[in-house]
C-alpha cells in the first residue's frame, strides 16, 4: 500500500514538472531559461562525476578533458562547413573535417563515444594507481588534452575556439538526456552491477576476493562516466554556442565536484537536487560580484567573492557534514513526511516550554 | 645556439629548478606524514609573494623586514590552514580530506581576489637583484644566481633540522608510522604543525624569490608553479626531500632546455610536467628516490 | 583416496629483503579441515594471500584440483571455487548485511551489465535466485533477522559471521578462513566450531584455516600446519602437535 502511495507521488511529480518545463519553455525569458537548461547539462555532469566518485570510489579530477573531447568533436560534426570556413579565419581547418557535417543526435553520440574511448585509453594504464595518484593523473591528462587542443589549430582552431554553434540543446534536447542518463544510472546501480560497483569502493581487496572483476569494474565505471561526460560537455557547448579550451579548466571539474559532494557522493537524488540549486545559486550569487547598491552607500563590485563563498560552502560541508545533503541515502517522500514530522515536533516543544510532554 | 645562450638557459634552468624545489619540498614534507596533497600549498607560496609586497609597498618596510614578514605570516597562515582544513579531516576517507584541500585551494585564490584584486601588480626588485652581471659574453641577472644559493641554504638548514634534531626525527617517525609515533609519546599534532610551519616557510620563499625572478603578481600565480611542484615532488620520490629537490630541478631543466632547443614545442611547455608526471606514475609510481608503501592485507 | 583439492610446491615469498614465507608444501584433501598454526608474525596470512592470488608467489607453485593456478588473479580464483574471509573484517561498509552477501553471489548472477541496466527477466530470476539463496545462507547463522541493517551496525562477532557467509555465497568447494575465532569468548569459540564441522557437512567443503585459538584448532582440525618465520616446523595431527618440540619452543619460546 505504502509502496503505491510514494510511487504515484512520483509519478505526480513528474508529470508536474514536465508541464513544468513546457511552460518554462513557451514563457520564461531567454535568460532565465538558460539557467534552467544549464541546470539539467549540470544534473547530467554531476551523475557522471558521482557514477565514479561516489559509486565506484575512483577520485577522478580529469572530467573536464573528456566533457573537452565531447564538445568538440559534437561540434566539429555539427557545424556546416561556412561556419567553419568563418571560424578558421587564422589557420584553415583540416580538409576532411570540413565538409562533414551530420545531424545533431548522431554528432552527440559521437562525441560521447569519442569521449569514451578517450576515456577508456586512460583508464586502462591510470586505473591501477591509487587515490591520491589517480587523482593527480588524472588531472595531468585533462590539462594535457586541453593543451593539445590548444595548439591543435588546424583540428580544433586553437585558442580562438569555435563560435556560432547551432543552438540543439533545446530545454527538451538537454531535459530528455538528463532524464535518460538519471534512469540509465539508477537502473544498474540497482543490481548485482551496481553492488559490485559498490563494494569495489568499500573494499577492493574484498571485493576482488569475493569473484569481482576489479579493474573491469573499474573501467566499465570510468569508460561509461567519460560518455556521459563528454554527452554533457557537447551539450552544454551547443548551448552556449561558443567552446574554447579555457572553458574546460580544472575549475570546470571543481564545479561539478562541488555539486556531487554537496548532493552527498553515492546519492543520485543527491546529485540532481544539488545540481539545480547550485545551478541557481551560482546565477543568483552573480550579483555579489556586482557592485551593490545598499541603502545608504554602494560598494564597488567584489569579483571572486561568489567563489569564495561556494568553496567555503564546499569546506563546510567537507568538515561537517561529509556526507553532503544526502548522507548518501536516496530521496524518498518518506523523507519528506520523517521531515515534515520533525518539525512539527520542534514546533510543539517551541510552545510549550514548560513540561511539554515528552515525544 | 651560441654557448652563451646556452649557459644562460642553463642558468634559468638552475634557479626556475631552485624554485620549484623550494616549493616541492613543502608538498612532499606534508604528503610524507599526512598522505595528503596539499592543493593549497601554491596558493601559500601566492600569499608568500603578497605578503611582501604589501610589506613594502604598504608599510614601507624595506625589503628583508617584508621578507621577514612574509615569511612569519606565510608560516602561520600554513599552520592555521592545517589545523582548520585539514586535521578535523584526519579519519575521513582520503577522498574528502583532498576535497576540502582543492576547496580550500580555490576559497584562498579567490579571496586574494577579493583583497587584492584581479589585476597583475609590478614588484619593484631590489636594486641589487635587479643587476645585470656580466660573464664574458653572458650576462645573468643576478638575482639568477642568488636564487640556487639561497635554496642551497635553506635546504641545508632543513636537512639539518630533520637529520640532527629531535623534532626532525620525531617527523621521520611520523611519516614512517603514525600510530608507532603517537606511542612513542612524540607529540603528532605538533609535529603536523611544524611540518605545515617549515613547508610554508619554504614556499614563500619561494614565492618571494619568484616575485624578484618574475616580478608580476596575480592571486592566480600559484595555481601552475604549485601543480608543476607538486608533479616534481612526485617524479622525485613523494615523501623524500632530496626527491622534491631533484624533482624540482629535473623539472625546472626539462622545461627551459626543450624550450630552447625546440622552440617550436614551446606551445606544450605546460603539457611537459603532466606527461612526465604521467610517465613516472607508470613506469615507477614511488618515484626516482621513492620507496614502496605496501598494504597490509 | 580423496581428490587434493588445495596443494602448494616450493612456495617462496620475498618482500624485498625479508623472506615471510619459506618452502610452503601444504596439501589439504576434499573435505579436510587443515589448520594454520604458529606465532605473530609467522606468515600465515601471507601465505592465505599467496594462494588466493594476492601475491604472486616469489617462486613455487600453487595448485587447485591438480591445476596450476600460480598467478592468477584473485577474483578468476574465487570463481575456480576459492573463497576467503580476512583476519581484519573486510566488509562492504556502506552496504547492508543482504547486500554483502549478495556481492557474493554476484559470479553466479553474470549476466553482464546489460541485462542488469535492463532488468530484463533472465537477470531477474537469477537476482530472485540469488537473493533466495542469500537469505537462507543469513538464516544458517542466525542472521536473517538483520538482513536490512547496515552491515557495520553489527556487533563484532556477528560480522565476523556475515564474513563467513558472504564467501560462502560465491559456492566455493574450498573456504579458507583467517582467524575465524579472533575476538571470540569461549562460548562463542565453541559455536563457531560447531558451525565449521555444519558447513563442512552442508555444503561439502573443504576448510583451511589459520587460527590463534588453540581449542578451536585442535578441536576442529583433521591435521595443521605449523609456520614460524616462514619456516613450516611442523606438520601433522593435533595430538603430535601438541607434543611436538619444536613447536612449544616457537611459541613458549626456549629457556
Amino acid at each position: 500500500m505504502k509502496l503505491t502511495k510514494n510511487y504515484r507521488y512520483s509519478i505526480v511529480a513528474l508529470v508536474a514538472f514536465a508541464i513544468f518545463l513546457v511552460l518554462a519553455n513557451s514563457f520564461f525569458d531567454a535568460f532565465t531559461l538558460r539557467v534552467l537548461n544549464l541546470c539539467a547539462i549540470y544534473v547530467i555532469l554531476a551523475l557522471s562525476l558521482n557514477l565514479l566518485n561516489g559509486f565506484t570510489g575512483l577520485f577522478s579530477l580529469g572530467h573536464s578533458g573528456f566533457m573537452a573531447v565531447g564538445a568538440y568533436v559534437c561540434a566539429l560534426l555539427t557545424m556546416p562547413p561556412e561556419l567553419k570556413e568563418m571560424n578558421y579565419f587564422l589557420v584553415p581547418i583540416v580538409p576532411f573535417l570540413k565538409n562533414l557535417t551530420l545531424p545533431f543526435i548522431p554528432a552527440l553520440l559521437l562525441g560521447g563515444l569519442a569521449a569514451a574511448f578517450v576515456g577508456f585509453l586512460i583508464g586502462a594504464p591510470v586505473l591501477r594507481l591509487k587515490d591520491d595518484y589517480l587523482a593527480i593523473a588524472t588531472l595531468g591528462f585533462s590539462e594535457i588534452i586541453r593543451v593539445l587542443i590548444t595548439n591543435a589549430q588546424t583540428i580544433t582552431n586553437g585558442a580562438q575556439g569555435l563560435k556560432g554553434l547551432p543552438r540543439f540543446a533545446t530545454t527538451y534536447a538537454v531535459w530528455i538526456t538528463a532524464g535518460l542518463v538519471t534512469l540509465f544510472m539508477a537502473l544498474p546501480l540497482r543490481s548485482s552491477y551496481g553492488r559490485a560497483m559498490k563494494a569495489v569502493r568499500d573494499d577492493e581487496l574484498a571485493a576482488e576476493a569475493m569473484g569481482v572483476n576489479v579493474f573491469k569494474v573499474k573501467v566499465t565505471s570510468f569508460t561509461v562516466s567519460s560518455f556521459i561526460a563528454g554527452v554533457g560537455g557537447a551539450l552544454l557547448g551547443h548551448m552556449i554556442t561558443t567552446i574554447d579550451p579555457k572553458m574546460f579548466t580544472f575549475l570546470l571539474t571543481f564545479n561539478i565536484l562541488l555539486i556531487v559532494v554537496l548532493g552527498g557522493t553515492g546519492s543520485i537524488s543527491g546529485s540532481v537536487i544539488a545540481a539545480i540549486v547550485v545551478t541557481i545559486l551560482m546565477e543568483a550569487l552573480r550579483f555579489l560580484d556586482e557592485p551593490m547598491n545598499f541603502i545608504f552607500f554602494r560598494t564597488e563590485g567584489l569579483p571572486g567573492l561568489r567563489m569564495v563563498v561556494f568553496s567555503l560552502m564546499l569546506m563546510i560541508v567537507v568538515i561537517f557534514r561529509q556526507r553532503g545533503l544526502m548522507g548518501g541515502k536516496e530521496f524518498s517522500w518518506d523523507m519528506l513526511r520523517e521531515a515534515g514530522a520533525a518539525l512539527a515536533r520542534l514546533g510543539k516543544k517551541i510552545r510549550l516550554p514548560k513540561g511539554g510532554r515528552n515525544v | 645556439m651560441t654557448l652563451a645562450l646556452f649557459l644562460q638557459h642553463i642558468a634559468n634552468a638552475l634557479s626556475l629548478g631552485s624554485l620549484y624545489a623550494l616549493i616541492a619540498i613543502g608538498y612532499t614534507m606534508v604528503y610524507g606524514i599526512l598522505r595528503l596533497i596539499n592543493f593549497a600549498h601554491g596558493d601559500v607560496f601566492m600569499l608568500g609573494a603578497y605578503v611582501a609586497f604589501y610589506g613594502t609597498a604598504l608599510l614601507a618596510l624595506p625589503w628583508w623586514a617584508s621578507l621577514i614578514l612574509a615569511i612569519l605570516c606565510t608560516s602561520l597562515f600554513g599552520i592555521g590552514l592545517e589545523k582548520v582544513a585539514y586535521r578535523p579531516l584526519r579519519d575521513s576517507p582520503k577522498i574528502s580530506i583532498m576535497i576540502s584541500a582543492i576547496g580550500a585551494s580555490y576559497l584562498i585564490e579567490n579571496l586574494a581576489v577579493l583583497l587584492f584584486g584581479g589585476r597583475p601588480k609590478g614588484v619593484v626588485v631590489p636594486e641589487l637583484l635587479g643587476r645585470v652581471v656580466a660573464f664574458g659574453s653572458v650576462s645573468i641577472v643576478v638575482v639568477s644566481l642568488v636564487i640556487p644559493v639561497f635554496t642551497f641554504i635553506l635546504l641545508a638548514i632543513l636537512l639539518w633540522i630533520v637529520h640532527k634534531t629531535k623534532t626532525g626525527m620525531a617527523m621521520r617517525a611520523v611519516s614512517t608510522d603514525v600510530e608507532a609515533a603517537r606511542l612513542m609519546a612524540v607529540d603528532v599534532n605538533g609535529i603536523v604543525s611544524f611540518t605545515f610551519g617549515i613547508g610554508s616557510l619554504l614556499a614563500a620563499f619561494g614565492g618571494i624569490l619568484w616575485a624578484f625572478k618574475y616580478p608580476q603578481l596575480n592571486p592566480l600565480m600559484g595555481v601552475l608553479p604549485g601543480l608543476k611542484c607538486f608533479i616534481a615532488a612526485v617524479i622525485g620520490g613523494i615523501g623524500s626531500i632530496g626527491g622534491a629537490v631533484l624533482g624540482g630541478f629535473l623539472l625546472g631543466i626539462i622545461e627551459i632546455l626543450t624550450v630552447a632547443l625546440l622552440p617550436t614545442l614551446s606551445g606544450y611547455r605546460d603539457a611537459f610536467a603532466f606527461v612526465l608526471l604521467i610517465v613516472v606514475l607508470l613506469v615507477k609510481p614511488t618515484g626516482l628516490l621513492g620507496k614502496r608503501q605496501a598494504e597490509k592485507v | 583416496m580423496s581428490e587434493i583439492m588445495l596443494s602448494t610446491h616450493g612456495v617462496v615469498m620475498k618482500f624485498g629483503g625479508l623472506t615471510a614465507v619459506s618452502d610452503l608444501n601444504i596439501e589439504i584433501a576434499k573435505n579436510e579441515i587443515v589448520g594454520l598454526i604458529g606465532p605473530n608474525g609467522a606468515g600465515k596470512t601471507t601465505a592465505f594471500n599467496v594462494i588466493t592470488g594476492m601475491y604472486n608467489p616469489t617462486s613455487g607453485t600453487v595448485s587447485y584440483r591438480e591445476k596450476n593456478i600460480t598467478g592468477y588473479k584473485p577474483h578468476s580464483i574465487t570463481e575456480l571455487g576459492i573463497a576467503r574471509t580476512f583476519q581484519n573484517i573486510r566488509l562492504f561498509k556502506e552496504l547492508t548485511v543482504l547486500e554483502n552477501v549478495l556481492v557474493g553471489c554476484h559470479i553466479g548472477i553474470g549476466t553482464g551489465i546489460f541485462g542488469a541496466t535492463l532488468h530484463l527477466p533472465a537477470y531477474r530470476k537469477k537476482e530472485a535466485e540469488a537473493r533466495a539463496f542469500a537469505m537462507d545462507l543469513l538464516s544458517q547463522v542466525g542472521l536473517e533477522s538483520v538482513a536490512r541493517e547496515k552491515a557495520t551496525s553489527l556487533p563484532y562477532g556477528k560480522q565476523r559471521r556475515l564474513e563467513i557467509v558472504r564467501a560462502l555465497a560465491a559456492r566455493p568447494t574450498t573456504l579458507l578462513l583467517d582467524e575465524p575465532a579472533a575476538g571470540m569468548n569461549p562460548q562463542e569459540s565453541r559455536e563457531l566450531m560447531d558451525l565449521i564441522h555444519r558447513l563442512r557437512d552442508e555444503f561439502d567443503l573443504t576448510i583451511f584455516l589459520i587460527e590463534h585459538h588453540m581449542q578451536v584448532v585442535m578441536g576442529v582440525c583433521d591435521h595443521m600446519y605449523v609456520l614460524d618465520y616462514g619456516v613450516t616446523i611442523a606438520h601433522g595431527d593435533p595430538a603430535s602437535i601438541q607434543k611436538n618440540q619444536k613447536v612449544i619452543e616457537a611459541y613458549l619460546g626456549v629457556e
